[in-house]
């Protein structure tokens, strides 16, 4: 049947109307809900480094979970505190998008914010664990983590990891409790104080390792290779901060160390 | 779109039962003989991706079957009124604004489901069967036989899907709906029987084998000539 121009442009006009009117209304009805998905889905992660939480069914119950034992903080590449943004809105750790960050700043370490949690204590007395979330690559798009590290700041008490497409049975393994158990127990630095990570070898071998290794997994070479970077080079951007809070535990213990951590900061 | 059979034009019966012979064979032909996925080879493209597990496998059927039937309906409405020039982008609107809205509800109730489909719903939009079965059939039929229409398509899509999921999960993760099969299997006859899971199964290429030889089956079954 043909129809008039005049009449297209109206039945168009409309249609768009009306959908356009009824994609808004649903956006906007459903943002609050979104959004509390979102903010419990980050909160779950965060906790999930330091705890199991897999047997919580309850929403509600995670969220006062996490306000009772979690505070955080945002600081800088040198460990400072960083309250507002470039643009001077208030930073905020738990709505940081750091997938967003890591991309932004993909150039300009020294400007991103680094969002660090904090597990407390029970009786709330101190920290029991610094949680810090870390974005890179993994095989064929983006691998997350936020890793929990003892108050000594030194031993891995957790991780919990998310990619987006690795292989399922192989890279996707990152996010097993088999292959996250591996490390924990393992330390970041050694003797001397030098950042080692924690690194993921190559293949699957079952044998134990030192502190700074943890068996690979067997047909991801790949992404492992993109956990260890981006753990190597996460803990290097956390590394002014870590070294601060050391200080202040341990006034007499760091003396020398923060400077050539600073050093390396900068060549890198 | 040379696969698909145009409905003829339906003759008028002054009060044909609810699910008459001819209705019932709008849900049945697509379940088997005429089935959007093994014999008219659409929606390839999901069938492959969204069916590595059950879980997400179920949460898109039920999408698709969702967006089908909707959008069935509404356009079967609206047959009269869409002008013939645009009736491709007013479908394509239509569809789009549905799947949209399921993104979305997805989002907001079924987080971790819309984090492992997130991609694949949005591309709900382009799964030829919504199209196909709107251009071939809605255009031209009444709201109530469009639907039925509409819940045959999407039946027939979701249970080839969830086959292939079903057969996916199993070889390559060794689990159904999550639940361990194979580590259970091992537990019970103490290790005796320890399967491996096939890491070929988890990539696209286990979907197109588990597809293959369902369409293998189904044509030694229907009996197949080829045209």
């Amino acid at each position: 049947m043909q129809r008039s121009n005049l009449y297209i442009v109206v039945f168009s006009a409309i249609l768009t109307i009306v959908l356009g009117g009824l994609l808004s209304g649903t956006s906007v009805v459903l943002k609050p809900l979104q959004d509390k998905q979102v903010e419990l889905d980050t909160k779950k992660k965060i906790l999930g480094a330091v705890m199991d939480i897999s047997n919580i069914e309850d929403a509600n119950e995670i969220l006062a979970l996490y306000d009772k034992r979690v505070t955080s903080t945002v600081v800088d590449i040198n460990g400072e505190p960083m309250a507002t943004d470039a643009k001077g809105n208030p930073l905020v750790a738990e709505k940081i998008d750091f997938q967003k960050n890591h991309n932004k700043f993909k150039k300009d370490v020294e400007s991103r914010p680094y969002p660090v949690f904090m597990y407390m204590k029970e009786d709330g007395s101190g920290v029991d664990a610094y949680i810090f979330p870390m974005f890179g690559a993994g095989l064929w798009d983006w691998i997350s983590g936020f890793v929990a590290v003892d108050s000594d700041l030194n031993t891995v008490r957790g991780v919990a990891f998310d990619h987006k497409s690795e292989t399922p049975g192989l890279g996707a393994r990152i996010t097993d409790e088999a292959v996250k158990a591996r490390f924990v127990g393992k330390k970041l630095y050694d003797a001397s104080g030098t950042l080692q990570s924690v690194n993921m070898i190559k293949g699957e071998k079952g044998e134990p390792l030192d502190d700074h290794h943890i068996d690979g997994m067997s047909g991801a070479t790949l992404t492992g290779k993109g956990l260890n970077a981006m753990l190597m080079d996460y803990f290097g951007y956390y590394g002014a901060y870590i070294d601060k809070v050391k200080a202040v535990n341990e006034p007499v213990a760091q003396v020398v160390e923060p400077a050539t951590e600073v050093e390396e900061e900068t060549a890198e | 779109m040379s696969t698909e059979t145009l409905e003829q034009a339906i003759v008028k019966e002054p009060a044909e039962p609810l699910l008459s012979k001819r209705r019932k064979k709008f849900i049945t032909d697509p379940l088997n003989d005429d089935n959007p996925i093994t014999i008219q080879v659409l929606g390839i493209c999901s069938a492959l991706a969204v069916t590595v597990k059950m879980e997400p496998t179920l949460v898109m059927s039920i999408a698709v079957l969702f967006v089908i039937v909707f959008s069935n309906l509404i356009i079967s409405l609206m047959r009269d009124i869409i002008p013939g020039r645009v009736r491709i982008i007013v479908q394509l609107a239509i569809v789009a604004t549905l799947v949209t809205l399921v993104s979305e509800v997805l989002k907001a109730y079924l987080f971790d489901m819309y984090k492992v489909l997130g991609a694949f719903v949005g591309l709900i939009i382009t799964n030829c069967i919504v199209m196909g079965r709107l251009e071939a059939f809605a255009m031209a039929n009444k709201a109530y036989d469009s639907v039925l229409d509409g819940l045959g398509s999407g039946f027939g899509y979701a249970w080839i899907i969830l086959t292939v999921a079903f057969f996916r999960e199993l070889f390559g993760s060794g689990t159904v709906f999550d639940v361990p099969v194979y580590a259970t299997l091992s537990e019970w006859t103490g290790g005796l029987v320890n399967i491996q899971t096939n890491g070929l199964m988890v990539d696209s290429i286990g979907a197109f084998m588990v597809l293959g030889i369902l369409i293998w089956v189904q044509r030694t079954q229907n009996g197949y000539v080829e045209h």
